[in-house]
């Protein structure tokens, strides 16, 4: 059975690489910046959860090139990473109720 | 400034996808170890604020120095960019430029390891072991499993060093590059994973605990 072969676009040369590092330098900064901003502790879980996702997919499309290379790829990559995020959020619902286990109590 | 390269590498053999195996299997392996630490940090989360005496990860009796762990993430971050760019250099026939950047990416990789070791003797002396708590078991297997990722990347790295000074990794070759790349491109998006579940977000703290 005949399967398309590989197609995809130009890899991005070093300045674009380092515009990339650029910003995700300056998301590294913001999120501890944030982390220490008493007013927002009451938004911190969000906050940082899209800044980490900004920087985990600026890394995967840009550096691992996943946006540029055959979409075969991004198949195996982002579903291992779904089922793992499937566990975790299911784990997190089996187990994760608010509480801490006291030998005695009852 | 836009130095667009062919992405294209022809695989040296026909292949049924027309992709070459080596790539594929690498990514195979990534999308399989995303479950490997899918598992160890669903563990953490469950686990990190569970544990009935101290140390705890923040709050009074927290061992986490941010500060310090923002610069090691921050290096390892780094280490992606000199990665790309040893690739950048490789597919451009640059090898001299190639093997400095694969050097300056384990030398941050190095740095980064420096970093976790610095920071778990500073634990165990504060206190906090694998057996002192499950905060304890589950953040040293954890980042102890990130770590080992980290020395086995350093070892690829300085490997490909090794065999492009004896002759080895031309341009041609620069799959190579890119699939060690890959890996490394990997052990960076587990830390910023890693960086903002663990160390960013506070954990609940048990109700006895100051």
């Amino acid at each position: 059975m005949a399967v398309p072969a590989e197609h995809h676009r130009a890899h991005p040369g070093p300045g674009e690489y380092i515009k990339i590092a650029v910003i995700l330098a300056v998301i590294t900064l913001v999120e501890v910046a944030v982390y220490y901003v008493p007013s927002l502790s009451g938004a911190l879980t969000p906050i940082l959860m899209v800044l980490s996702t900004i920087k985990f997919s600026m890394v995967v499309l840009w550096f691992m090139h996943l946006k540029f290379d055959s979409v075969l790829f991004s198949y195996l990559f982002v579903g291992g990473l779904g089922i793992a995020g499937a566990v975790l959020i299911a784990l997190l619902f089996l187990f994760g109720a608010s509480h801490t286990i006291v030998p005695g109590a009852a | 400034m836009q130095h667009a390269h062919p992405a294209a590498h022809a695989p040296e053999h026909e292949t049924t996808t027309g992709l070459d195996h080596r790539k594929l299997l690498m990514w195979a392996f990534l999308g399989s170890d995303c479950l490997l630490f899918g598992a160890l940090i669903s563990t953490y989360m469950i686990y990190r604020g569970r544990s009935l005496a101290g140390p705890f990860p923040n709050g009074p009796e927290g061992v986490f120095d941010i500060p310090f762990t923002s610069v090691s993430a921050f290096v390892l971050l780094m280490s992606s960019l000199t990665m790309v760019l040893a690739l950048a250099a490789s597919q451009r026939g640059h090898i001299r430029g190639m093997r400095v950047w694969l050097i300056a990416t384990a030398l941050l990789g190095t740095v980064f390891l420096g970093g976790q070791f610095f920071e778990f003797t500073a634990f165990v002396a504060e206190g906090l072991t694998p057996a002192t708590n499950v905060f304890g078991t589950s953040f040293f297997t954890l980042t102890g499993f990130h770590g080992a990722h980290v020395t086995l990347g350093v070892i690829i790295l300085l490997s490909l060093v090794v065999v492009s000074l004896r002759g080895g990794l031309p341009k041609e070759e620069s799959l190579t590059v890119e699939i060690a790349g890959l890996y490394w491109h990997f052990v960076d998006i587990v830390w910023i994973v890693i960086f903002t579940l663990v160390y960013l977000i506070p954990a609940p703290l048990p109700p006895h605990a100051g």
